[in-house]
Parts: C-alpha cells; sequence; structure tokens
C-alpha cells in the first residue's frame, strides 16, 4: 500500500469522513480507499475507530467473565420470591376457576 | 431453597450428544460438557424443575446482569432489570424451541427488557437521532489538521468503561449492542426501531465521541 505522507485537505476529509459511518458498517477494508491512502489524519483516524472496537470486544467481554458478583445472592432471593408469589396467584386463580 | 450453584447441577452426559461440546464449564464437574449440563437443565427448567431453573440462573446472571448494567449505567436499575429478565425467562421458557441457542435466546429477552423499561422512562430508543444525540455544537466533530497521539496499546479497561458509561444514552446503547455484545446493524435497527443507516450513523458518532474521550486521557497520561 502506497502511503504518502501529505498535508491533510480538509475539505477531502470532510467529504470522506462523511461516507465513514456506511464504508465501515459495510464491512469493507478502508487501506484500500484513495483517500485513506495520501492522508495520515484519517489513517490515524481509522486506526483509532478500529482500535476502540476491538478494545471494547477484548477488555468489555473479559470483563463479564472475571467480575466479582456484584449482584450478589440477594438478588436470587428476590427473583425465587418473586417467581413462588407468581406461583402461588395462579394456583389461586386455578382453584376459584 | 438452597442458593443456586452450578456445582449442584445432577445433570448426567448422554454419550450420543458427547460431539456436539468440549468446553466443560468451570464450576460443573470435570467431565460433564457446560452445554449438556445446561441443555438437561433447560428441559427440566420447561418442565418446572425450580432447581434446574435456579442452576440455569447461575450459568446466566453474570452476564445479564453485567449487559443490564451497561446498558443503563445504574446499579439499582441492572439488579431490578436482571430480576425482571429472569422472571420473564421464568414465564417464557416453556416456549423456547432452541431455534437459536438458549444463550442468544436469554440475551435477546434480556436486552428487550432493558429497552422497555427505558422507554417506560421516557427515553425514546425508537428516535435516537432527534432525542438521544446530543447538540450538534457538543457532539464529536471531524478530525482534521495533525493525527493524535495513537491510541494503540494505551486502552485499558477501567478507562474503556469509564468513557463508555459517560456516552450519552443512545450511542451508549448502540455501541453496546454492536461493538460488545455483537449484534448486527439489521438486528439493532430491528430492537431499537430505527433504520440501519441510523444504526451505523449512532455506532460511529459513539466511537468518534470515545476517540475524544480516550485521547484526552492519553495526553494527559503524556503530560505526567
Amino acid at each position: 500500500m502506497t502511503t504518502e505522507h501529505t498535508q491533510p485537505d480538509p475539505q477531502a476529509c470532510h467529504e470522506f469522513q462523511d461516507q465513514l459511518p456506511e464504508l465501515i458498517g459495510s464491512g469493507q477494508p478502508l487501506g484500500d480507499h484513495p483517500h485513506v491512502q495520501t492522508c495520515e489524519n484519517c489513517r490515524a483516524l481509522i486506526r483509532d475507530l478500529e482500535t476502540i472496537a476491538e478494545a471494547a470486544r477484548q477488555l468489555l467481554q473479559t470483563e463479564e467473565s472475571e467480575q466479582e458478583e456484584s449482584s450478589g445472592d440477594g438478588l436470587w432471593e428476590r427473583i425465587d420470591s418473586a417467581i413462588k408469589a407468581e406461583e402461588g396467584a395462579s394456583a389461586k386463580g386455578s382453584q376459584r376457576e | 431453597m438452597p442458593q443456586p450453584n452450578a456445582a449442584d447441577a445432577t445433570a448426567t452426559s448422554n454419550p450420543g450428544e458427547s460431539g456436539k461440546t468440549a468446553t466443560p464449564h468451570r464450576n460443573v464437574g470435570r467431565t460433564l460438557p457446560a452445554n449438556l449440563a445446561e441443555q438437561e437443565a433447560l428441559t427440566r427448567a420447561q418442565q418446572g424443575d425450580h432447581q434446574a431453573f435456579a442452576y440455569l440462573y447461575s450459568l446466566h446472571k453474570r452476564r445479564i446482569y453485567s449487559l443490564c448494567l451497561r446498558m443503563v449505567n445504574n446499579v439499582a436499575e441492572a439488579e431490578d432489570l436482571t430480576q425482571e429478565a429472569f422472571l420473564q425467562l421464568h414465564r417464557k421458557i416453556a416456549t423456547f424451541r432452541g431455534d437459536s441457542a438458549f444463550s442468544t435466546w436469554l440475551h435477546r429477552l434480556a436486552v428487550n427488557v432493558v429497552l422497555m423499561h427505558l422507554r417506560k422512562k421516557g427515553i425514546p430508543v425508537t428516535s435516537l437521532d432527534e432525542a438521544m444525540e446530543p447538540t450538534h455544537e457538543d457532539g464529536p466533530g471531524k478530525s482534521f489538521g495533525a493525527p493524535d497521539l495513537s491510541l494503540i496499546g494505551s486502552i485499558d479497561r477501567l478507562t474503556l468503561e469509564k468513557a463508555v458509561a459517560d456516552l450519552p444514552a443512545g450511542y451508549r446503547l448502540v455501541f453496546i449492542l454492536h461493538d460488545v455484545e455483537g449484534y448486527e446493524h439489521n438486528e439493532i435497527a430491528t430492537m431499537l426501531e430505527c433504520s440501519i443507516g441510523n444504526s451505523k450513523s449512532q455506532l460511529h458518532k459513539a466511537r468518534l465521541r470515545l476517540r475524544e474521550s480516550l485521547h484526552s486521557v492519553v495526553r494527559l497520561e503524556a503530560r505526567r
């Protein structure tokens, strides 16, 4: 890939960045885009956005398996009570019928 | 009722299904592949077995709580929503037919619980651009001029967590659903009742906002 270091053209950057949500959403590799090949600024932007997306996948998903059980046992007690209350109400309803 | 504990599972392995999985759950007996235990528990829970339901809770509570917490950014609300998600699971578990993985089905159920809650609270998840996006002045700007310090290798979990928590609600929802939970734009659009283009746009703006936030941290660190 050719990587020329030129001064960013704000108008070209503006136009490219306007298209970015669609370009990224399409899943196509952006490295081959003509503007990216000539603009270090937009290359850095794309690199950062990819880093953030990757960090979210790696760091935040890992966190789920490592985190303390913040929800604690008290939550199960609440759920258990609510289930029993629902089942009790349902049983009473059936008896009335 | 005893506390649910994955180690309490009494499911036994079915040799005929042994090829289905190879990853044992860390809390289940060493010889018992996790999804066989889960499958057995699921079948029993669908038949009304309370212990089996408690076991399913123990398997999935962390992920569901974590999802709720990230989406609402409030511990008390996250606990309430986790409770509601499992209550709904209890009501609906008999309708699960296995068209998708159980974890996927439960996850979607929990997302819907959270979205319903947000709608009740008055956060209009159906109109992200109009109601949840910051004003144009304080939204993430375009990037011109010299590149800033690179973020590569400089993002840690806590910094990212805080930056995500500080996102406006609409940005945070789409970012979590797409980048953390792995939903596709078409799925997010369906869940949030918005267009696919809207979902892509919100995700992009969320990442831009995170970039600004993370660069601030990197610049601060560099000055020290």
